[in-house]
């Protein structure tokens, strides 16, 4: 599965139209992923307060959503693109693999709810390609 | 059986008063069928899905996706026991349909970013835990006559 001239437009004209709200976006599926999959908040022991819109989740869903933009810079390499970052997230973090798609999916659901209009069918299955590319960027170096 | 707090009852009441099935129904199966395109194999006889136009516009695929709409019903009044509430249609998917039931949860992932297009900030994460757990109750339940 690789992505189509057509799917690397969708995802960067969305992009473009969505990276003012690039806050607001890696909170809100942050948020989520910690809530709605519990088992996520395992990698955030060390934050004193995991709940929804707090200082910590929020700080860090702004990391994750600048990674996600500049990745869709990379879009034409996205394994050689984000090859530091999955050497952080295989060595250092750790992240089981699997919460890709969790959070990938909460992605997702955040966009619906914030571009409801932009975010149609075309546009959700070219960001939905681009989104599990992403993770099998980052789990690249893992094994 | 599973155990609902008061708040995931309430939660999950109110998204399916909020909802629109004639509308939200044909969204849901449609943006499954364009999203996860394997899935039109169990749609052979519907006509024209060749593409996102097409499938959005197909008046077979649209009364179907308020049909299975509609099956969430019976889990939303049966919510003690929505495990047995299923035990007909489980079979019916497994014996006469032959559906993946990793399809279901495809169909229930695509349900819930409709409903977030359509509620917005109303979509609370209280409210997306509820319904996920809502919605993997069912998808358990449908896929418990598989053999």
């Amino acid at each position: 599965m690789s992505l189509t001239v057509t799917d690397k437009a969708l995802v960067k004209d969305f992009f473009a139209k969505a990276a003012s709200k690039a806050e607001d976006i890696g909170n809100e599926a942050l948020s989520r992923t910690l809530v709605v999959y519990p088992q996520t908040k395992i990698y955030f022991s060390h934050w004193k307060d995991l709940s929804p819109g707090s200082e910590p989740v929020r700080k860090h869903g702004k990391v994750v959503m600048g990674g996600l933009l500049s990745a869709v810079g990379m879009i034409d390499d996205l394994t050689t693109g984000l090859l530091s970052l999955s050497e952080l997230h295989a060595y250092m973090l750790r992240v089981d693999p699997g919460n890709f798609k969790i959070l990938s999916h909460n992605i997702l659901v955040v966009l619906a709810m914030l571009f409801p209009v932009d975010f149609n069918p075309e546009t959700h299955v070219a960001v939905d390609k681009f989104l599990q590319l992403v993770s099998l960027a980052l789990a690249e170096k893992y094994r | 059986m599973v155990e609902w707090t008061d708040a995931e009852r309430t939660a999950i009441n109110f998204v399916f008063t909020k909802l629109d099935y004639d509308s939200v129904g044909p969204e849901s199966l449609s943006r499954c069928l364009i999203v996860y395109p394997w899935t039109q194999r169990y749609f052979g006889g519907f006509g024209n899905l060749y593409n996102a136009e097409a499938i959005l516009s197909n008046p077979m695929i649209a009364a179907h996706g308020i049909t299975v709409l509609h099956g969430l019903d019976r889990a939303l009044n049966n919510m003690d026991d929505i495990k047995n509430t299923y035990t007909q249609l489980s079979e019916l998917h497994s014996e006469k349909l032959h559906v993946d039931p990793d399809n279901f949860r495809l169909l229930a992932d695509c349900l819930v970013v409709v409903i977030a297009g359509r509620l917005g900030t109303d979509f609370t994460p209280e409210m997306q835990a509820a319904f996920a757990k809502f919605l993997s109750v069912v998808v358990s339940a449908l896929g418990r006559q598989y053999h």
